[in-house]
C-alpha cells in the first residue's frame, strides 16, 4: 500500500506553539511603531514606503516612538536566505524609489527562447515564444544582490534591520496581533540553556508585517490559529539553482520543458528549468540556471538537486557552460498555489505581504515584483489605518486584489491543476487558459496538498549522474558554498516523524537539497519502519520539507546559508 | 580601570574567500563580520567589569579601518563596550602588520587605557599576535594566547596555552593581553543592545589627531608587501591499496609510513 | 652579506627540535647569502652550558649568543634581539614558529620597524635578498612576502623547517649583557610548561587517528585509541558522530569544529565529505581506510587503503608497536 507523508504528521501544532500572548514584564517589552518579519523584497519594500509617508508626516511619525520601523531578519544580513532565478518585472521597484535607478541588475532581457526538450539529447525551440514566457522589459537580476541593496536603502531611510533575529512567536491578545516575539540565542542540543543563552524579546508593535517568504513560519501558525486559510491548501515546488562563471557571455534568456522530466500524469513532475544570463561590464560572464519542480511528485527517488545535475548533462546546458566553474548553488521553494491558495491576508493588527501570502504567478514565473507591490500597499494602509487610529487592515485586502497582483492571480488560478493529468494534455489545457485569460476552462480546480500524495517507488536514481566535482556536485559540496555555518550543537529545528517507512524517508532523502535527512545504511530494506537520521546542521531552510510531511522552523537567527549572488 | 578591547573586520570565514583576477588581491567585497576571536576578548572585559575584583569605570572598543569599519565598532558595543573609537584615514590603507601596531598603538596612546584587550589572531588570517607589536609601542608588557585572567592584587594572574604546556604568569598593570577562544563563551547581544549600539558615543579619528607619522603607515610605506599568488605545488596523486591479505597490506602501510618518518 | 639571527628556545636541557629547525634553515639560507647564521638564547646561565650553546654549531650556527635573562617570556628576548642586531647588523632574524617565536618576533618587529611575514612554510634566496612564501586563504593559495626594511622578519609555522646536522663544529658562545626595557620585568613567570594530560588538544598533535560513520559504532573508537596511543597520537572524529554521541565534540574536525594539519592524518571510515575535508587537507601525509572504493577521500588522501577498518586496524596497530618497539 502506497504511503502519503501526510500520514506520518510532523510533531508540532503552530498555532499552540507559536502564537501567545507576550510575556515578558510590560516595561522590558521593546515597543515599535511597525514591526517587518521579513528582510526580502516584501519587507523592504513595505519599510521603505512606510518611512516614505512618515517623512511627510512628522506627528505620525512621532507617535510611532523611537523606532519606527523595524524590519526582523533572520539571516546573518538581509538578503543572506534570498534565492531567485529571477528576471523581475521593473514596475514596482522604480514606482517604490522613481528617483533612483542604480539597483542592481544584469540587463533587460533580449533574446528569449523556450525549448522542450525530447530527450537527453535534442531539444526542440518553441516557436512563437508562448506567452506567460515572454520577458520583453524585464529585467535579470538576483535577488540576493538586490535585496542587499534594498535592505541599504530602507537603512537609509531609517528603518532599524535587525539581522539575525528570527520571529519565533506570534504575539496575540484579543484576537489582536500585537507584535513578535524574537527567538532564543544559545540553547544546546537538548534544548536547554548554554553559559551565554539570550532569551527572545517580546517585541511590541501597533502593526505587525509578515514577509516571511515561500515557507513563512509565523505565516504558517497565523494561517492555523487566526483562520485565514485560503480555498485551497499551499503547495509548493522546489527550485535547485547554481551559478556559473562562463568564457562566453550567454546571449538569451531561456526556459526549458520536458526532459528530465517524466510526462505521464502518475508521475506528476511538474516542472522545468531556467537559464539566464548575467553580465555586467567589467565582471566575469556569469549565468544562473536552475530546475524547478512541484513538491507534489510522486516518485520518492525524485531529487530536484540531482535533476539538475542531469540536466547539466544536455548538450545545450553543456555548450553553455563549457569550461566554466560552478561559483554559488542553493535551493528555495516557491509557493504555487497562486489564487486559490493565497490566504486572508490581514488580522486586526497584521498583514502578510509577498510569498508568505502565496503571491506568486506561477505560468510567468513571476513573484519579486507583487512583493513589493503588496509591500507598499501594506504600508499605504498602515499608514492610513494608524492614521486614523485604527488596526484594521482589511483594506490592504481589497487593494491586492484590486492591483495586478490580484488580477494576474485570478486569471492563471487554475494553471497548474490541468498537469496532474500529464505534460501533454495539461499543456493544452494551460495553454487554452492562457489564450482566453482564465475563462477557458473557468471554476475552481481544487489541489491537493503536496503530502497527500501517495508515493511510488522507482529506479530513477539509476539515471542521475556520479558526481565528478567539476561539472555535476552532489550535495554536500554545494551546502558548503553556500557558506551555511549553522550552528552544529543547537538544538534541531525541524519538525518531523523520525521513525517512518522506509520509502518516505528515501523520499524526504532525495528530495532534499541539502542532504539533511539520511536512510541509515543498517535499515531494512523492504516497507519496514526506519529511523531516520536528521542533520539539522545542513539545512539551507529552502522550506521543501514543510510541504512534504514535515515542518521547518526557524533556527538561531544568524544561522543557514550566507547567499550572496543567487 | 579603563579597558580598551581592540577590535578588527574581517571578511565571512564561511564564506569562499578568494583573489581578485584584476587586481590580484585578496577580493574584499564580500561580507564582513567582526572577528570571531575579538568576540572572546570583549566577553572577557565584560567579565571582568562584572566580576567585581577590581572596578571598571569603561570598556571602549577600538577598531582602525575603513568606513565599514564602524559594523564591527556596534557588534562590540551591542556585547557590552561603553563607547568606541574608529581611526580611519587613507592614509592607513594597505598598512602592513608593522604600520598597524603602530597605528593602534598612536591611537591607545591617545586613550591611556589599563588594559588592552584582543583576540588571538584574525579570522582571515592575516596575522598573528599583533598585539606583540602594539604593547612593545606602548612599552607594555604583553602575553598572547591567554585562556584564563584573574586579578590579584591589581595586577593579572594570566594562564596561557603554548605548544609545549600551560603557563601561569603575573602580570602588572597596564598590559596588553590577548585573549585565545578557549578563554570563554561569548555573550550574545540582546536585541536591546543591539538597537541601543547605534547611539552610544563613537569617535572618528584621523591620522593627524593621534600624532601618527605617516611615513610609517600605508601600503606603500610597508616594510613587508605580499605578491605573487599562486597555486600551492600540485601533491602527487596518491596510492591505493586494495586489501586482500591483511597482513600484507598492513606491513605495506608500515613501510609507507616509514619511508615518511612517521613513526619516529 | 647578510647574517641571520635565529632564536633557539630551550627547556629542560635541550633544545626544541622546532628551533633546531630553524637554526638548521638559517644556515643553509646564510649559506646563499654568503653571510653567517647567528643563535640567541635567553635563559638562566645555569640551564644553558657552554656545551649546549655550542651544539648548535652542529646545526650550522656559527655563533651562539647567551643572554641570562627571564625564561619562557618573550619581552626580555626582543630586547636582547634588538641589542645584538643594533650591535652586529643581522639582516634577519628567524624564529620557527610556537608562541614565544610569535610573541617575540612581533615585538621585535615593532622594535625594529621592520617587515615581518608570519607563518612562513618556505624561503628562498632571491637577488641576494631572502623572500618569504606563506600559505593564505585556508592554504588555497601561497604568497611571496619580499622585506622593505632594513630587517627582515621571518616567522614560520610551527615545524615548517627540518633540523639537518651539517657537521661536528662547535659554536663560538658568546655572553651579551643585555639591559632589559622596564616593562619587559612586568610579567613573571609563576608555573612554566604544566602538562595537563587529560585533555589533548587536536590541534597540537603531530599525529590524529580520526573516526568516522564506517566505525559502525561508538565502541569502535577503542580500536582507533589503541592505533592512536601506538601511533603517538590523538584521536579525533568526524561532526556526524559527534552527532550521534560516539565521541567528544572538542575532537570534531571539520567546516565547524577545528582545523588541523598534522605530519599524519589517518582517517578510519570517514567518507571524505568537504565540510571535513576543509578541517584536514592541510595535513602533510593523509591515509584513509574506508571500505568503499569511490568515497571522495581517496581523491585526495596520500595513501588509500579500500578494505575493512574492523579487519585493518587492529593489525595495524600490532604492526605499528612491532616495527616501534624492534
Amino acid at each position: 500500500m502506497a504511503v502519503a507523508p501526510i500520514e506520518f504528521p510532523p510533531p508540532v501544532d503552530p498555532a499552540a506553539e507559536f502564537i501567545s500572548p507576550p510575556t515578558d514584564p510590560e516595561d522590558e517589552r521593546i515597543e515599535v511603531g511597525v514591526a517587518i518579519v521579513g528582510g526580502g523584497q516584501a519587507g523592504m519594500a513595505c519599510a521603505i514606503r512606510l518611512l516614505q509617508l512618515l517623512e511627510d508626516d512628522p506627528a505620525l511619525a512621532e507617535s510611532l516612538g523611537e523606532v519606527p520601523v523595524a524590519v526582523i531578519e533572520k539571516g546573518r544580513v538581509a538578503g543572506a536566505h534570498q534565492l531567485s532565478g529571477a528576471v523581475m518585472n521593473p514596475a514596482a521597484i522604480r514606482s517604490l524609489l522613481p528617483d533612483d535607478d542604480s539597483w542592481p541588475h544584469y540587463g533587460e532581457v533580449g533574446k528569449e527562447t523556450v525549448y522542450f526538450m525530447l530527450n537527453g539529447r535534442r531539444a526542440v525551440p518553441l516557436k512563437p515564444t508562448p506567452p506567460p514566457f515572454r520577458n520583453h522589459g524585464n529585467y535579470v537580476v538576483s535577488v540576493a544582490e538586490l535585496n542587499r541593496w534594498l535592505g541599504e536603502r530602507a537603512e537609509e531611510a531609517g528603518a532599524y534591520v535587525l539581522s539575525e533575529t528570527v520571529g519565533a512567536k506570534l504575539l496575540v491578545e484579543d484576537g489582536a496581533v500585537l507584535g513578535v516575539r524574537t527567538g532564543d540565542k544559545g540553547r544546546d542540543k537538548e534544548g536547554g540553556q548554554k553559559s551565554n543563552f539570550e532569551p527572545g524579546s517580546d517585541v511590541v508593535a501597533k502593526a505587525t508585517v509578515l514577509a516571511e517568504g515561500c515557507w513563512g513560519h509565523l505565516t504558517g501558525a497565523a494561517i492555523a490559529g487566526l483562520g485565514l486559510a485560503g480555498t485551497d491548501p499551499q503547495v509548493w515546488a522546489l527550485g535547485v539553482k547554481e551559478v556559473w562563471e562562463v568564457e562566453r557571455p550567454l546571449d538569451r534568456v531561456i526556459h526549458t520543458l520536458g526532459w528530465p522530466l517524466r510526462p505521464q500524469a502518475k508521475y506528476k513532475e511538474f516542472g522545468g528549468s531556467w537559464i539566464y544570463p548575467m553580465n555586467r561590464e567589467g565582471e566575469k560572464p556569469r549565468v544562473s540556471l536552475g530546475f524547478v519542480a512541484g513538491l507534489d511528485y510522486a516518485d520518492a527517488r525524485f531529487s530536484v538537486h540531482d535533476v539538475l545535475q542531469e540536466f547539466k548533462l544536455h548538450p545545450l546546458v553543456r555548450k553553455i557552460l563549457a569550461d566554466g566553474k560552478r561559483v554559488a548553488w542553493g535551493a528555495k521553494a516557491i509557493p504555487e498555489g497562486g489564487y486559490w491558495a493565497m490566504p486572508r491576508l490581514h488580522a486586526p493588527g497584521m498583514v502578510i505581504c509577498g510569498d508568505a501570502g502565496g503571491m506568486v504567478n506561477v505560468p510567468k514565473l513571476k513573484g519579486i515584483h507583487y512583493a513589493i507591490r503588496s509591500g507598499m500597499l501594506a504600508a499605504e494602509t498602515i499608514y492610513r489605518q494608524l492614521k486614523a487610529g485604527s488596526r484594521d487592515f482589511s483594506a490592504y485586502e481589497t487593494a491586492v486584489h484590486d492591483s495586478e497582483i490580484g488580477k494576474d492571480l485570478y486569471e492563471s488560478r487554475n494553471m497548474k491543476q490541468p498537469f496532474a493529468k500529464g505534460l501533454i494534455v495539461g499543456g493544452a489545457i494551460t495553454n487554452a487558459m492562457v489564450i482566453t485569460k482564465g475563462r477557458i476552462p473557468g471554476g475552481h480546480w481544487a489541489m491537493h496538498r503536496d503530502a497527500d500524495q501517495p508515493l511510488l517507488v522507482t529506479k530513477r536514481d539509476e539515471r542521475y549522474p556520479k558526481p565528478d566535482g567539476k561539472y555535476t556536485f552532489d550535495k554536500l559540496s554545494g551546502v558548503f558554498l553556500t557558506g551555511n555555518a549553522t550552528r552544529d550543537d543547537a538544538p534541531s529545528h525541524i519538525r518531523i516523524q523520525q521513525r517512518v517507512p522506509r520509502e518516505l524517508a528515501e523520499a524526504w532523502a532525495w528530495m532534499c537539497p541539502a542532504g539533511v535527512y539520511e536512510v541509515p545504511e543498517d535499515a531494512p530494506q523492504n516497507g519496514r519502519h526506519v529511523d531516520l537520521i536528521v542533520n539539522p546542521s545542513n539545512c539551507v531552510q529552502c522550506g521543501a520539507i514543510t510541504a512534504k510531511g514535515g515542518r521547518l522552523t526557524p533556527p538561531e537567527g544568524g544561522d543557514g546559508p550566507v547567499y550572496q549572488i543567487t | 580601570m579603563k579597558i580598551c578591547v581592540l577590535v578588527k573586520e574581517v571578511p565571512d570565514a564561511a564564506v569562499e574567500k578568494r583573489i581578485n583576477p584584476s587586481t590580484g588581491r585578496l577580493d574584499r567585497s564580500g561580507e564582513k563580520n567582526l572577528n570571531p576571536f575579538d568576540t572572546h576578548a570583549i566577553e572577557a572585559a565584560m567579565q571582568l567589569k562584572e566580576g567585581g575584583a577590581v572596578q571598571v569605570d569603561e570598556v571602549v572598543a577600538v577598531t582602525m579601518g575603513p568606513e565599514s569599519a564602524v559594523r564591527a565598532l556596534h557588534k562590540a558595543v551591542s556585547l557590552g563596550a561603553d563607547r568606541s573609537l574608529h581611526l580611519t584615514d587613507a592614509a592607513l590603507a594597505g598598512s602592513d602588520v608593522n604600520g598597524t601596531g603602530y597605528a593602534l598603538a598612536k591611537a591607545l596612546e591617545s586613550e591611556a587605557p589599563d588594559l588592552v584587550l584582543l583576540g588571538q589572531q584574525s579570522d582571515d588570517g592575516e596575522c598573528y599576535t599583533i598585539g606583540a607589536v602594539v604593547a612593545d609601542h606602548l612599552r607594555m608588557p604583553s602575553l598572547t594566547q591567554v585562556i584564563k585572567i584573574d586579578v590579584e592584587d591589581g595586577a593579572l594572574r594570566c594562564e596561557r596555552q603554548a605548544e609545549y604546556g600551560y603557563d601561569t604568569v603575573l602580570v602588572e598593570l597596564p598590559a596588553v593581553i590577548s585573549v585565545g577562544d578557549a578563554i570563554n563563551e561569548p555573550r550574545y547581544p540582546s536585541l536591546k543592545a543591539i538597537m541601543g549600539a547605534k547611539k552610544k558615543p563613537l569617535e572618528t579619528r584621523g591620522v593627524g589627531d593621534v600624532g601618527i607619522e605617516p611615513g610609517r603607515v600605508g601600503y606603500d610605506n610597508a616594510r613587508a608587501h605580499c605578491a605573487e599568488f599562486k597555486a600551492p605545488a600540485a601533491k602527487e596523486p596518491g596510492k591505493i591499496i586494495e586489501d586482500e591479505d591483511t597482513n600484507d597490506t598492513v606491513a605495506q602501510i608500515v613501510s609507507w609510513l616509514d619511508e615518511r618518518k612517521l613513526l619516529a | 652579506m647578510s647574517s641571520i639571527l635565529v632564536y633557539a628556545l630551550h627547556y629542560d636541557g635541550a633544545f626544541n627540535k622546532n628551533s633546531l629547525g630553524a637554526v638548521s634553515e638559517g644556515a643553509r639560507l646564510a649559506g646563499d647569502l654568503g653571510g653567517e647564521c647567528h643563535a640567541v638564547v635567553v635563559g638562566d646561565k645555569a640551564g644553558l652550558s657552554d656545551e649546549l650553546c655550542a651544539s648548535l654549531g652542529r646545526f650550522g650556527a656559527t655563533k651562539v649568543f647567551r643572554v641570562e635573562g627571564p625564561e619562557g617570556l618573550a619581552q626580555p628576548v626582543v630586547d636582547a634581539m634588538a641589542t645584538i642586531i643594533s650591535d652586529q647588523g643581522h639582516s634577519y632574524a628567524l624564529f620557527g614558529g610556537g608562541l614565544l617565536g610569535f610573541e617575540i618576533g612581533a615585538g621585535l618587529t615593532a622594535r625594529l620597524d621592520a617587515g615581518v611575514c608570519m607563518e612562513v612554510t618556505s624561503v628562498r634566496v632571491e637577488d641576494g635578498k631572502l623572500v618569504s612564501e606563506r600559505p593564505i586563504l585556508g592554504d588555497s593559495s601561497i604568497s611571496d612576502v619580499h622585506y622593505r626594511a632594513d630587517v627582515g622578519v621571518i616567522i614560520s609555522r610551527l615545524n615548517a623547517f627540518e633540523a639537518k646536522e651539517s657537521g661536528d663544529a662547535a659554536a663560538a658562545v658568546e655572553d651579551v649583557q643585555v639591559e632589559f626595557a622596564p616593562h619587559s620585568l612586568k610579567a613573571k613567570m609563576v608555573t612554566r610548561g604544566e602538562q595537563r594530560g587529560a585533555d589533548v588538544n587536536i590541534e597540537d598533535a603531530d599525529i590524529l587517528v580520526a573516526g568516522g560513520r564506517g566505525l559502525g559504532k561508538a565502541e569502535g573508537f577503542e580500536a582507533l585509541e589503541d592505533l592512536a596511543g601506538a601511533l603517538g597520537g590523538a584521536v579525533a572524529a568526524t561532526r556526524a558522530v559527534v552527532d550521534a554521541g560516539w565521541y567528544s565534540y572538542s575532537a570534531q574536525i571539520g567546516q565547524t569544529g577545528k582545523t588541523v594539519a598534522p605530519k599524519l592524518y589517518l582517517a578510519a571510515g570517514i567518507s571524505g565529505a568537504i565540510q571535513h575535508k576543509v578541517g584536514m587537507q592541510g595535513s602533510e601525509n593523509i591515509v584513509a581506510i574506508n571500505k568503499d572504493s569511490n568515497a571522495p577521500i581517496f581523491e585526495f588522501s596520500d595513501l588509500g587503503v579500500v578494505g575493512d577498518l574492523n579487519k585493518i586496524v587492529p593489525k595495524l596497530t600490532e604492526a605499528v608497536k612491532a616495527r616501534k618497539g624492534g
